[in-house]
């Protein structure tokens, strides 16, 4: 467990060291900002564009950062020979990934934390105020939390055993088929045979990022089901447990000779 | 001797950014030009609504935000400059709904800026009902949008039936104002009076939350009154002719006759004008928009006044 935190520690002070990380926050802190200004431009949606612009914001830079940063984990210890360092140590590849899932993910929050702060500020500064209705707006940070315990983990996935180039791809085009989920579902509902089971496993297999989007909802003071936030906040443990396992086994198995 | 070179290529670099962006804001300042009749807002480069919801990701509520607020600065230009195109406007208002059916405020705002007739809205009514009803649909427990159904049914269509209905469907949702009621049976007894039609607009600005739409209920409000003071004036003045034989000049001769208690003013306390017809107008119409009575002979409304829109 020390040995998992330790990498974690190290991963996490690596990442905050990373110039793109406060480049990106900087961008969405911005982007927070302007939609106060954009909110000028319109008529009787200031705190909806707010809140919208704002949790946007934060979940799609979230994701950048955790592509950006995580499809380095692993190729950028091999190329820099470190992780031969690391592996000589009384430490497991396994326990090496589940460090570097965690390092990141700690970073996320905390940049997340920095972006919601930033953007409850602007909340704030718009409305004099808060309302009953924006304690949802914590749950949807939550969710694009969530958000980024899937892809983190992913981008960890691909970077196990391909090119940060190639890992970055691959997880965007898994946060956008993800982001497609529902259509997914959709044409699996509707498709007859074969189509319809291969369909319908690829909904599951796919990670669902439609249902952890509450956004809009938030932004018009909707209340979110409690029984969504319990299954959403199992089904993207549970998600990212199987794919940092996946990850796991792929570097265990990894020649590094 | 090389710190002095460098602070040399230093400045020189500077001038030379410096002047090449001079040149650049001037040769973009000369591209508007060039291109200030082809306007690119009068483009709508995704019509699909279902590809925009596609291609927002998931984040649907942002992109209607975004659209909307598209919407809004397309017909605020098209108003300011008295076009009377709109042909955009519906689509830009489909897609806006579509990404975000709960986006109340653009079927509130946006439903009268298709119905009225130009220049002040797109003049097609029967769209602006079908985007209030889709809205209806989507919020059956928003009792505004109920009251903006009837309001456009009266107003615009002049189908004051379905105002009555619609108002009545209003009145039954829970927390709706109790104001419907009324205006349901208003409708359905008096339809097209000034007295109904100002009811409507007192309605609007007492349970109104914006102030736009207060300040413009107000300029209606006004009109009414002129509306309504105009012929009565004029009555006055043919009373005053067919008894005297005599064709009066000034409002004053009115109330020396004792036809009139006073001189005559409009809401804004400016004094009536008697023409010599015996017509009477409005001293200054650009500050009394929406009036139908009192406005001079071959009046255009200056650009400076452009009336503000029921919203």
């Amino acid at each position: 467990m020390s040995r998992i935190a330790a990498i974690a520690s190290n991963t996490f002070r690596e990442a905050v060291r990373d110039r793109v990380l406060y480049n990106l926050i900087l961008f969405a802190l911005i982007m927070i900002g302007a939609s106060l200004l954009i909110g000028q431009i319109t008529i009787a949606v200031q705190r909806q564009l707010l809140i919208n612009l704002g949790l946007t914001s934060i979940s799609i830079f979230g994701v950048l950062i955790a592509i950006f940063i995580g499809i380095g984990l692993v190729s950028k210890e091999i190329d820099k020979r470190t992780l031969y360092t690391v592996l000589t140590r009384p430490v497991r590849r396994w326990e090496f990934i589940l460090g570097k899932f965690f390092g990141l993910l700690g970073t996320l929050v905390v940049n997340a934390g920095l972006m919601s702060i930033g953007f409850f500020l602007a909340l704030l500064y718009l409305m004099h105020g808060l309302q009953k209705s924006d304690g949802w707006i914590v749950v949807a940070i939550f969710f694009i939390l969530l958000q980024f315990v899937i892809v983190t983990s992913l981008a960890l996935l691909f970077s196990a055993f391909s090119t940060p180039i190639e890992s970055a791809v691959l997880t965007f085009a898994m946060f956008v088929v993800g982001s497609f989920s529902e259509d997914l579902r959709a044409f699996a509902a509707s498709a007859n045979g074969v189509a319809h089971y291969l369909a319908t496993g690829m909904a599951y297999v796919m990670p669902n990022f439609s249902a952890l989007n509450v956004i809009a909802q938030v932004a018009h003071g909707s209340s979110i089901d409690w029984h969504l936030i319990v299954f959403n906040t199992i089904y993207a443990l549970t998600y990212a447990g199987a794919a940092v396992c996946a990850a796991s086994i792929i570097f265990q198995n990894r020649n590094m000779k | 001797m090389k710190a002095s070179s460098q602070l040399r290529v230093s400045l020189s670099l500077t001038t030379v950014m410096v002047a090449l962006f001079a040149v650049a804001a001037a040769s973009l300042y000369k591209v508007d030009q060039i291109r200030s009749e082809t306007r690119q807002q009068d483009v709508l480069y995704i019509s699909s609504a279902k590809a925009l919801k596609r291609l927002s990701l998931g984040y649907n509520g942002l992109m209607a935000d975004l659209y909307w607020t598209r919407a809004v600065q397309y017909f605020g230009w098209k108003h300011k400059h008295r076009e009377t195109d709109y042909h955009l406007l519906y689509p830009l208002l489909d897609i806006t709904t579509e990404l975000d059916p709960q986006l109340i405020a653009a079927y509130r705002f946006g439903a009268p800026f298709i119905a009225q007739p130009p220049p002040n809205g797109a003049g097609e009514p029967d769209k602006a009902v079908d985007l209030i009803e889709r809205g209806i649909k989507h919020n059956p427990n928003e009792w505004r949008l109920y009251y903006e159904l009837g309001f456009l049914q009266a107003m615009e269509r002049h189908d004051y039936t379905a105002a009555a209905d619609a108002f009545k469907r209003g009145s039954q949702v829970p927390g709706a104002h109790p104001f419907l009621q009324i205006l349901a049976a208003a409708m359905a007894q008096h339809g097209g009076d000034i007295q109904t039609a100002r009811m409507l607009w007192q309605t609007t600005l007492e349970t109104s939350d914006n102030a736009m739409i207060k300040q413009n209920a107000e300029r209606h409000l006004r009109a009414l009154e002129v509306d309504q003071t105009v012929p009565q004036l004029e009555q006055v003045v043919r009373t005053f002719r067919e008894k005297t034989g005599v064709q009066p000049t000034s409002f004053l001769q009115l109330v020396s006759a004792g036809y009139l208690r006073h001189i005559p003013v409009d809401p804004l306390g400016h004094p009536y004008k008697l023409r010599p017809d015996g017509e009477v107008e409005v001293q200054d119409p650009d500050a009394l928009p929406f009036i139908k009575q009192g406005l001079p002979p071959d009046y255009h409304p200056a650009l400076k006044s452009v009336p503000e829109l029921r919203m």
